[in-house]
């Protein structure tokens, strides 16, 4: 088993590809392996209840930890404490220590 | 404070064009601050990140002269990381892409920097217990 | 032993003219060159980095004429000759309607659903 950290920058508003990164995370905590995928910059929209929450709610419902950087979220002006479900507020420090432990990481 | 560790960003963005510039060295920056040492390999656009001839200005659309806009220019930044390592006794290796460099006209940056080339990427990779590639689109 | 490490390359085309080259291509080369060990996986619109048909030739700006303009399947080719090997995501691929002899003949097919299994044959993952 490993430990993967997909990191996702943009948003389904704006690009299809989100979608792929979304399964991704999906494909690899079914392999059985430990995901986090931790949004960030307009990676964030999504966390907003919104017609992509579902999206975003569905790869938490699949075993991923899906955080969301709590700055780009307040720079949105989005509640922390009202998130699409299954995400949760987090320090970006998360994704350097995630690194210091050697998670593999990728950024989309 | 964590152990420390020996991290690689790979960048590739120029300032001021997106949002990755400052989300890669918010990265750095608390690598720093959790006493990392950090390699940051710039490509591409990247190299100017810490280019020496960044100048701040005013804002008349904000009414403000430049020294109250205090308009931020990532060669400060970069050069204010370099200053947080050295105080917490770690290192930041900075290589710039030596041919970006060149196509670009970028060769004056902040001291600290080093130009480079992809062999010391692969250096990186090896001596780093991990990378972080953050591609511009 | 160096780390294994696997270059996703997604974004196609940006700055290609420009830098006569697909900069991702153009690193893994260079890395590999100076001892990386690597592997290529062309997906999103990347895909069509394998399409034998491209032809960038040909652009003058002014009187300025470009001689070397990239020939990105002919990069994609040369890494077989490096030993360095490449996939392809299939159903982009599919997606984008190509049929299989569109595309250079040493590229080799993935599943998406194979990706999960893929990457663990890597120390490194990086997306472009």
């Amino acid at each position: 088993m490993s430990n993967y950290l997909l990191i996702e920058s943009r948003d389904p508003f704006e690009s299809n590809e989100v979608a792929y990164f979304y399964g991704l995370a999906r494909d690899l905590v079914q392999a059985g392996h430990k995901v986090t995928l931790f949004l960030v910059q307009n990676g964030v929209l999504p966390s907003r209840p919104s017609v992509h929450a579902e999206a975003v709610a569905s790869v938490a419902r699949a075993g991923v930890e899906v955080l969301a950087d709590d700055f780009a979220l307040r720079e949105r002006g989005i509640a922390a404490d009202r998130l699409a479900a299954g995400v949760k507020a987090a320090s970006l420090d998360v994704v350097v220590d995630r690194l210091a432990a050697g998670h593999k990481a990728l950024w989309h | 404070m964590a152990d420390k560790k020996q991290l690689t960003f790979v960048l590739m963005d120029p300032p001021y064009e997106n949002a990755r510039t400052t989300t890669a060295l918010r990265l750095i920056d608390i690598a720093v601050r959790r006493g990392h040492d950090v390699n940051v390999f710039a490509y591409e656009g990247a190299v100017n990140v810490a280019f020496a001839k960044q100048a701040p200005h005013a804002n008349a659309v904000h009414g403000r002269d430049v020294e109250q806009e205090d308009h931020p220019n990532p060669k400060d930044w970069v050069a204010a990381l370099f200053a947080a390592a050295a105080e917490r006794g770690t290192t930041i290796d900075w290589v710039q892409c030596g041919l970006c460099v060149d196509e670009r006209g970028a060769g004056e940056c902040i001291p600290g920097l080093r130009r480079g080339s992809p062999a010391d990427l692969v250096k990186f990779t090896e001596t780093s217990i991990n990378t972080l590639v953050i591609p511009t689109k | 032993m160096p780390k294994k490490m696997l270059q996703i390359i997604e974004s196609a085309y940006r700055a290609t003219i420009e830098e006569q080259d697909d900069t991702v291509v153009w690193i893994t080369h260079a890395m590999k060159g100076a001892g990386g060990e690597l592997e290529v996986l062309l997906r999103g619109n990347a895909v069509n980095y394998a399409v034998k048909s491209q032809d960038a030739s040909g652009l003058a700006f002014g009187a300025k004429r470009q001689t070397q303009p990239p020939r990105i399947a002919d990069d994609i080719a040369k890494f077989a000759d490096r030993g360095v090997t490449v996939r392809v995501v299939s159903e982009d691929v599919a997606e984008r309607g190509l049929e299989r002899s569109d595309l250079i003949a040493t590229v080799k097919p993935v599943s998406r659903s194979e990706l999960a299994s893929l990457f663990e044959n890597y120390d490194l993952i990086w997306h472009w």
